[in-house]
């Protein structure tokens, strides 16, 4: 119905992504708002049972697609189930996490159905029944406000943007019957870091180090972010001397965090690195240098070698835990 | 092997941004103009495999009369020609548009592969590559950080959340890069001197057969984000001391841990 929302719940592995809950609640607030239902969407194999947990973030109806060719994401089979879906239920806005699999799902449903896509949006707000969206652009430099101009919308939502909240939904299960041609790609593998490691865009703490480490041992930052139950990142000096993986790199070209707390270690601050990491809640900075941009965007600001500092804030935080 | 690379041009980004009179829309005159980052890596991408299989690489790019600069600038790291859809109807266009406007340009073009930038680093949309390879109804794989091409088909090694998925895909297909796939080369003294006789075509929408498309998605306006005050700068005696200062505040005024 014109009035629904549809969320698109990211299943992976065994659970949901965090920004799934995130993208219900918003959603759940936008159907209170228009007085219509929300209607969230899971794709997988074998999703049914977990697809439950989301009458917990106040979905009304929960569609589970299952087929043993949506075990993995595929931008074509996705593609395909979501956009039928979209078609039969016509909600006005579909919702998803702005993920690696959001991203590319959310531009090919843009072009399938001709549905415009404002993606990686950092709030939402309506403003007298019409919705405004806000979303960076130039890496952040700018912020700007668009409005969508047909129905269905499709809005992705930059993880750790908006908060997820529990609610209570009717939660009815509903079996989608999916009916999919062999497709043309598969997914031959998929090549998983170490396990249990909190991925960098999702982490409520991340603790990132630049040129000011000097070497690859991050370990200093590790176990600070450990502490934490964080993630590390690197600046793109950092990746670029070959210390930290690509994969690690917070910046312009490199992946945006929006943690309640970033903690910048020897990284002076290159309007490159702000545009991966403004949207933090707290941004502290531990550099040896006092003129160091870094500080004149950050929070709170430390002076000093970050190899006595780090360590000893690990502690600090570890006294606090116990206390 | 016939590659079709998408490019496009954009400010750099060290560039300061600067929100425009109207106010929904940023000034452009102080610009430094680039080709965007990731389409470097597709142009890169697309000259080592022509260098391997053979074949030739074609630029395609939707911009203004400037975008010729980043089209030739990747003519001297090596492209063989270039097209430039420019035409002031496209100034309104939204992503869905200039995914037409290039589908529509690609069609009637031999091609194997086509290579796209992720997203372009001023309207940060994703959304081009997808909807082209959408509209020409060929595979399309995301964010990839390596390829190999075998018999007709294409393997791309797609950066996920925590690792990598390996998708193989039938030719023709369109991939979008990912920082990682390779190191752009830079363009030589004799690249550039050749890139200058290479053909570069400019066509408007009237040439393609389109009408300007209706943008669905409208930025209404534009701000900058709050400055951040400079930081509160925590000094005591010992590392230690300063240490046990942050944790505090953290933990009591800002209360995020």
């Amino acid at each position: 119905m014109l009035q629904d929302i549809l969320a698109v719940a990211e299943y992976v592995d065994g659970v949901f992504r965090k920004v799934s809950f995130e993208a219900l609640s918003q959603g759940r607030r936008m159907a209170d708002t228009l007085g219509g239902k929300l209607v969230a969407v899971v794709l997988g194999d074998e999703v049914q049972d977990a697809a439950k947990q989301l009458a917990a973030y106040g979905a009304d109806r929960i569609l589970v697609a299952e087929h043993p060719d949506l075990k993995d994401y595929l931008t074509e089979t996705y593609t395909h189930v979501t956009a039928e879906i979209i078609q039969k239920e016509a909600p006005v806005f579909v919702l998803m996490g702005a993920t690696t699999q959001g991203k590319d799902l959310s531009a090919a449903l843009s072009a399938r159905l001709g549905a415009p896509l404002a993606t990686d949006c950092i709030s939402l707000r309506f403003e007298n029944q019409k919705l405004t969206i806000t979303r960076p652009m130039y890496g952040g430099k700018i912020l700007a406000d668009v409005v969508i101009e047909s129905s269905p919308g499709i809005i992705t939502l930059r993880p750790n943007a908006f908060a997820s909240a529990p609610a209570s939904g009717a939660g009815q299960i509903e079996s989608y019957p999916v009916v999919l041609d062999k497709p043309r790609t598969s997914c031959l593998a998929r090549q998983m870091e170490a396990a249990g490691r909190i991925e960098l865009t999702e982490a409520d703490v991340v603790v990132s180090g630049g040129r000011g480490m000097g070497g690859s041992d991050f370990s200093v930052l590790e176990m600070l972010a450990s502490e934490m139950g964080g993630a590390v990142g690197a600046s793109r000096s950092a990746v670029d001397e070959g210390w930290r993986p690509v994969s690690d790199q917070v910046g312009q070209t490199g992946k945006v965090v929006s943690p309640n707390v970033y903690i910048a270690c020897g990284i002076s601050g290159a309007i490159q690195h702000f545009a991966g990491m403004q949207t933090s809640k707290v941004i502290v900075a531990i550099n040896k240098d006092p003129e160091a941009p870094i500080f004149s965007k950050a929070d709170y600001g430390i002076v000093g070698n970050l190899f006595e500092l780090v360590p000893a804030i690990t502690e600090e935080v570890k006294k606090l835990k116990n206390s | 092997m016939d590659i079709i690379v998408l490019l496009k041009q954009v400010p750099s980004t060290e560039s300061i941004v600067q929100i425009a009179e109207d106010g929904r829309s940023v000034k452009t005159d102080d610009v430094n103009w680039v080709i965007n980052p990731y389409d470097e890596f597709a142009v890169e991408e697309a000259l080592r495999i022509r260098e391997k299989q053979g074949g030739t690489v074609t630029l395609v790019s939707v911009g203004t009369a400037k975008a010729v600069e980043a089209i030739r600038t990747a003519l001297a790291m090596g492209a063989d020609k270039g097209i430039l859809v420019n035409d002031p109807a496209i100034a309104s266009c939204d992503g869905l548009g200039i995914a037409r406007i290039l589908s529509t340009l690609i069609q009637p073009l031999p091609y194997d592969l086509i290579i796209a930038g992720q997203r372009a680093v001023d309207d940060e949309n994703f959304l081009v590559g997808a909807a082209v390879a959408e509209f020409l109804n060929i595979p399309f794989m995301s964010l990839v950080i390596k390829q190999e091409i075998n018999e007709g088909k294409i393997q791309c090694h797609r950066t996920i959340e925590g690792g990598t998925a390996l998708i193989e895909s039938p030719l023709p297909a369109l991939f979008t890069t990912q920082r990682g796939l390779n190191e752009p080369r830079y363009a030589s003294l004799p690249g550039v001197m050749k890139a200058k006789k290479k053909p570069l075509e400019i066509k408007t929408l009237a040439d393609l057969g389109l009408e300007a498309p209706t943008p669905l998605l409208r930025v209404v306006a534009m701000k900058l984000p709050e400055k951040r005050k400079a930081a509160k700068i925590i000094d005591a005696a010992t590392p230690h001391a300063k240490a046990a200062e942050l944790v505090r505040i953290l933990h009591e005024e800002a209360k995020v841990i």
